[in-house]
């Protein structure tokens, strides 16, 4: 069965507010880092949706950079929490109030 | 395709400057991993291999044209004057901070880890160097995510501070976010003309059947993307906290290389996406799918009085300048909604001279960070009596930052003015000028410490060493000079405008 591409862009569009809500409204660091990981694959499926539409690889090439760049992002995202963490002994960003105003 | 090996050989020419700095990455990670005791041939190692990258973007002044180009289509990268030119900011921002690096008490306190300080700083070069040429969207992307990636652990070096670690979470935290919006952008402009690269892009929206509203929104995403980097004002809520928290070496280059990157970018993007022709004035006809002037017009406004309002009641230099830094971008982003050559010219001169101030005034909070510990304005007491060089220097780095005659600043808001007040642009001149009078309230409020407090017998002395003097002079002297004699920047801007294909 053929699925047609809205289903896909409309899937993403969900997963994509999906990831800024739980941005916006969590305050545990690293499902912060989880909602900006599906923002990332939301974008990665709207491209490989849209490139086997087109018949274009250049959508799906890219898909592979955003991987690796989404991996690389979250190798440094977790050194930075768990950095955080030691001097801090908690991850919950509302508590990262030194710096403000 | 035929993929000749000379084919790449010949290629490999337009990125001459971007293979000096990846040999120079792994030649740093080596000599850190054999010389582990000499931690002092680093930055002289980066100083090297700065000049012979600087060398080879002079060379690039005289090339306009695509790079690593697949047959049959539009170029990744655009080689030409006008990238050449925020690539030479790039560099020098870059050497200066390594020099900023020997001295600061903050990075030394981490000496055993300084392999990977370079190494990063080296890896935010060659994102800027990529991002500034990149035609290509992919390539701005993967470009801008080295970038970014470098910067958060940058921001973070020193990590036993809090400070240090939070606003480096914070940084990531953001810049993930934005990055994000900006690739979902990148995903639906893919789908809608089935093509990444901006030139092949420009070509395909031509055509009128266009699906409008999803391409304004796609291109107001990947804005949000650059507009994050340049720090500009819905998306600066990262600029204030990072630049207070991070190393001051780290502040100073992410308020210079990482804003001139950006903008190269926000540029490219703007004028080679959506130019459909540029009349014989130098004003660009952009195509009528998002009015693009109103936009930035809005966002420069907001940016500068934001900036400048939220600076007035700050007492910490770091948290002061960066407020100063989002009132720059506001400045500078009037340069791009003039939407003319002109507009242009007076980016490029205002980035020239910026660099030299912003940099320089950067040099001082942190030359006298490392001695009092701390950037809190209480601290700056009469020290225009105790340390009369660094003072007079920093007062003089502040005047050019507001703009008054005859700093070098000057001459930068001059030109910006200029370009408005030709494009009939009347009243955001005139806002703009208002703004830069409530700046000067707080750049005085400063020098009213350093000089209208009367020096207390614990007030420090802080020496200067010769190094710093040198280095002090090095940004100083270009701040005065160039504001009474500036035909060199400006016939040094004019060359630089040319962007590839217009």
């Amino acid at each position: 069965m053929h699925i047609q591409i809205e289903y896909y862009l409309i899937l993403s569009a969900f997963m994509f507010i999906v990831g800024v809500v739980g941005v916006l409204t969590r305050r545990n660091a690293i499902v912060v880092f989880m909602s900006i990981e599906l923002m990332l694959n939301s974008a990665n499926l709207t491209m490989v949706a849209f490139s086997s539409y087109l018949g274009n690889a250049v959508g799906q090439l890219f898909v592979f950079f955003v991987m690796a760049v989404a991996a690389a992002e979250a190798a440094v995202g977790l050194a930075i929490i768990i950095a955080l963490f030691r001097n801090k002994l908690t991850i919950n960003i509302d508590e990262l109030n030194i710096l403000k105003w | 395709m035929e993929l000749s090996i000379n084919y790449i050989l010949n290629e490999l020419n337009f990125i001459k400057p971007e293979l000096v700095i990846s040999i120079s990455i792994v030649l740093i990670v080596f000599t850190d991993l054999i010389f582990d005791k000499r931690k002092q041939i680093l930055p002289v190692i980066s100083l090297i291999s700065l000049l012979i990258t600087g060398y080879f973007v002079i060379e690039q002044f005289g090339m306009n044209t695509f790079a690593i180009a697949p047959a049959g289509s539009k170029g990744m990268l655009a080689v030409d004057p006008f990238g050449a030119f925020f690539k030479m900011v790039v560099l020098f921002a870059s050497f200066i901070i390594i020099l900023f690096s020997i001295n600061s008490s903050e990075i030394k306190l981490s000496s055993d880890r300084h392999g990977e300080y370079y190494t990063l700083i080296f890896g935010m070069i060659l994102g800027m160097l990529f991002v500034i040429s990149a035609a290509d969207l992919i390539l701005i992307y993967i470009s801008l995510e080295l970038l970014s990636l470098s910067s958060y652990v940058l921001a973070g070096f020193t990590k036993q501070s809090l400070r240090n670690s939070e606003a480096s979470l914070k940084y990531l935290i953001y810049g993930g976010v934005s990055s994000g919006i900006m690739l979902f952008g990148i995903s639906i402009i893919y789908g809608i003309t089935g093509s990444t690269n901006l030139y092949e892009i420009n070509s395909l929206i031509q055509a009128p059947q266009l699906p409008n509203i999803t391409f304004i929104l796609a291109s107001i995403l990947i804005f949000t993307g650059i507009g994050f980097k340049i720090s500009a004002a819905p998306f600066h809520f990262w600029t204030p906290d990072v630049y207070e928290g991070a190393p001051i070496p780290i502040t100073a280059y992410l308020s210079i290389a990482s804003k001139a990157a950006g903008f190269a970018l926000l540029i490219r993007f703007v004028k080679v996406t959506f130019i459909q022709s540029i009349n014989t004035e130098g004003y660009w006809q952009l195509l009528n799918i998002i009015d693009w002037k109103t936009f930035v017009v809005l966002i420069s406004i907001l940016s500068m009085t934001l900036g400048n309002f939220a600076a007035l009641w700050q007492n910490n230099l770091k948290r002061l300048l960066a407020y100063s830094s989002i009132a720059h971008a506001g400045y500078l982003l009037l340069g791009l909604a003039v939407l003319s050559n002109q507009g242009l010219l007076a980016i490029i001169i205002y980035f020239a001279i910026y660099a030299f101030m912003n940099l320089g005034a950067f040099l001082i909070v942190m030359l006298i960070a490392n001695k009092t510990g701390s950037e809190d304005m209480d601290d700056y007491n009469g020290l225009g009596f105790t340390s009369p060089l660094l003072s007079v220097s920093l007062a003089i780095f502040f005047i050019s930052l507001t703009g008054l005659p005859p700093t070098a600043g000057f001459i930068a808001k001059l030109y910006l003015f200029i370009a408005l007040i030709d494009a009939e642009m009347i009243t955001v001149a005139v806002i703009a000028l208002l703004n830069t009078v409530v700046s000067l309230y707080y750049y005085v409020r400063v020098l009213k410490h350093l000089y209208l407090v009367k020096a207390e017998p614990d007030t420090p002395i802080i020496g200067v060493s010769a190094l710093n003097t040198v280095l002090i002079l090095m940004l100083l002297i270009p701040t005065l000079v160039f504001g009474i004699y500036f035909t060199p920047i400006v016939d040094f801007a004019k060359v630089s405008v040319s962007l590839l294909g217009f």
